[in-house]
């Protein structure tokens, strides 16, 4: 019998490839499928045949031009020191053009670079958005993938320039860099006051925990329940058995409500999606219809107010003169 | 058996992948555990945040020097007696005696002692750094007279900076833009430094705040927009000028501030009122005193640019909340707090060639 409490996948399955779904495109699928044991710890262990199609070509032509935009760009502001290159690699950026230059098309070297790594990473992410839709159509399947993919794109494209075109500006958008976007992200809730205020920004981190929450819970679930059959979920969907039986009583009894065997799988679908759609609203809000969350907060009774415990600080810029 | 196998393939597989992946992502954290000690109202986590650790190595850079022996208030004044004080024209000859062995004791390399300053001729201008101590000297009074909302009645004396050292280990250079041809220019944020944490924000605060008068405040003082066109990069810029405060008094955001709105007064402590003429303080002796003394340095003493070593708060504080802990040095030295002293301080030395301050500092 199959074994579950473990990390990895235990059985692994050594049978001729399979070679996919009839294709009817111009495009067929392309190498020799090998099985790969390491892999098939952790998922299938088939790699290939591979399937590039025009919209995946063309995704990752445009995806590998972002990334040697932003890379070179990176490569560059440490003299072209592969070395520095490396030890710096986390805080290098690739900047947005500075704020003055609004909505206007910059030289490439006042942000120019930016714009055009933004322009190829956003194609192929939209390529790749339609090759996913292709696929599913092509095998039959539902677009689900495909649109959760899409809620995922609506913030990046929030973040990187619907908002930043509203605000007037592409200094608004988001720099290129591991850390540099981290700090961007920090300072941005600051200079608008705080983004914890923001009523989407605090919907997006419930249904970001919520997904992380459903997700370890319906793995846990579906693994205790496999003994008796519970891994054929979409069986068990149409047909329920004693494995469904027994994890529906195991939540009711623990958790007070259960999903079915198919309704968790929508719950888990659209807590998902929701986490980028709140997401990209709140950002969406911030600077164009809010401006400062801590004080909507305050205006809305949403903030609590507490004791004062210091004597009244006043802001010195205030007081006559005081230095400004 | 098979718990065995188990057992060996986490061992085995997984855990040196851990060990590596929690190794990597600790290495810049301090090791716990940390105190935090409660300012604020419970449950808003006004801490302050200590590491214990610290303590000894930071207590041990803070000691203050033995005071000399109070000079007596009698006797002739030292310009009666002495040529070419400019200065200290109000004490007498002891008390400026005691001085001029304060400075040598907190400033001048034991070796060179007096000479460090002075060649034959006690009176004589020629060595620049006799010309940088005198313009020093009124800077010091400049502060313990004016600056009072700052440095309170601890004030500060040569050693608050100089610590032994010629010049003070924390200064700050203006540093050459990164010319780079067609690729891409940056706000300094690829440029890890010290001074700012290793953020990556823009990583010259300096130039921007404490010389030139750049607006520090980007948080909107409306819950709607109003006009305030303040970019998230200028919020970068002043991100990074908190952080370099930070850094140098060895306190974290909530010394100062309400995280959950930082820009607010009447949930901020009363030491973001000090750090707010701090900043100012920094400022105007930046562009009041050291700018002007740029042509007086020989050139091994100036920056990549030309340019005079200024200061920030981690000049005097060097990583602690008051410098020295707030020992007050000043009190000792009754000589260094002059009489009120008009807020445009007195022309540069004498050689005059500092540039003019006025195009570097809008609405100084």
């Amino acid at each position: 019998m199959a074994e579950y409490q473990n990390l990895f996948t235990r059985v692994q399955i050594r049978a001729a490839a399979y070679e996919g779904a009839a294709l009817d495109g111009t495009w067929t699928r392309q190498g020799k499928p090998f099985f790969a044991y390491w892999i098939g710890r952790f998922g299938d262990a088939q790699i290939g045949p591979f399937y590039l199609g025009t919209t995946g070509l063309l995704s990752l032509l445009c995806g590998f031009i972002a990334f040697e935009i932003i890379g070179l760009n990176m490569l560059a502001s440490v003299d072209w020191n592969p070395v520095q290159f490396v030890r710096q690699l986390p805080w290098l950026a690739l900047e947005p053009p500075a704020p003055s230059n609004g909505l206007h098309l910059p030289r490439l070297q006042d942000g120019g670079w930016w714009l055009m790594a933004g322009f190829f990473l956003t194609s192929s992410v939209l390529l790749w958005w339609l090759r996913m839709y292709r696929r599913a159509r092509a095998l039959g399947m539902g677009t689900h993938v495909a649109w959760a993919f899409a809620a995922a794109i609506w913030l990046y494209l929030v973040l990187g320039i619907i908002r930043p075109v509203l605000m007037g500006s592409f200094g608004e958008a988001v720099p290129f860099g591991i850390f540099p976007h981290l700090d961007w992200v920090a300072a941005f809730s600051l200079r608008y006051g705080n983004l914890f205020y923001n009523p989407f920004h605090c919907l997006s981190i419930a249904f970001l925990y919520g997904s992380t929450l459903l997700f370890a819970m319906h793995g846990g679930t579906i693994l205790a329940v496999s003994r008796f059959g519970g891994d054929r979920e979409l069986e068990q969907i149409v047909d329920r058995g004693t494995a469904a039986e027994r994890a529906a009583l195991f939540w009711r009894w623990t958790m007070g409500f259960n999903a079915t065997f198919e309704s968790i799988h929508r719950w888990a679908w659209w807590f998902a999606v929701l986490c980028p759609l709140c997401g990209g609203i709140g950002i969406l809000l911030t600077g164009t219809v809010v401006d400062n969350w801590y004080l909507w907060a305050v205006k809305h009774h949403v903030a609590p107010m507490y004791p004062q415990v210091w004597p009244t600080v006043i802001d010195p810029a205030t007081l006559p003169g005081a230095p400004k | 058996m098979r718990v065995a196998r188990v057992k060996n393939v986490m061992r085995v597989s997984i855990a040196p992948a851990l060990v590596v992946v929690a190794l990597a992502g600790l290495s810049a954290c301090e090791r716990p555990p940390v105190e935090a000690v409660q300012q604020g109202y419970r449950g808003t986590a006004m801490d302050v945040v200590i590491n214990p650790r610290d303590d000894a190595a930071i207590a041990k850079e803070n000691v203050v020097p033995a005071a000399l022996p109070a000079a007596p208030a009698e006797g002739p004044l030292a310009s009666a007696v002495y040529q070419n004080i400019e200065v200290l024209k109000d004490l007498n000859v002891a008390q400026f005696t005691r001085v001029m062995l304060a400075m040598t004791q907190w400033v001048a390399p034991p070796e060179q002692s007096c000479n460090y300053c002075h060649v034959g001729n006690m009176a004589s201008d020629d060595r620049y750094t006799k010309r940088v101590a005198r313009r020093m000297l009124q800077m010091t009074r400049y502060i313990n007279t004016n600056w009072k909302e700052h440095v309170g009645k601890t004030g500060v004396t040569c050693y608050t900076c100089h610590r032994g050292h010629v010049v003070p280990q924390n200064v700050w250079f203006e540093q050459p833009d990164k010319s780079s041809g067609l690729t891409a220019e940056n706000s300094g944020e690829g440029h890890p430094t010290k001074a700012i944490n290793l953020a990556s924000l823009p990583d010259d605060p300096f130039t921007e705040y404490l010389l030139k008068s750049n607006e520090i405040r980007v948080i909107s003082t409306s819950a709607l927009p109003s006009g305030d066109r303040a970019s998230t990069l200028s919020a970068e810029g002043t991100y990074s000028l908190m952080i370099s405060m930070s850094q140098g008094l060895g306190v974290n955001c909530t010394y100062c501030h309400n995280t959950r709105s930082i820009a607010s007064w009447d949930a901020s402590t009363p030491e973001r009122t000090t750090a707010y003429y701090g900043i100012r303080m920094v400022r105007a002796l930046n562009n009041d005193y050291l700018v002007p003394l740029t042509g007086t340095f020989p050139k091994h003493r100036l920056g990549v640019l030309g340019d005079v070593a200024k200061i920030n708060c981690a000049t005097c504080h060097q990583g602690v909340f008051k410098p020295l802990y707030g020992v007050s040095m000043a009190k000792d030295y009754p000589e260094l707090t002059g009489g009120v002293i008009a807020s445009a301080p007195a022309a540069a030395p004498t050689d005059g060639t500092a540039p003019p301050t006025a195009s570097l500092v809008a609405g100084h």
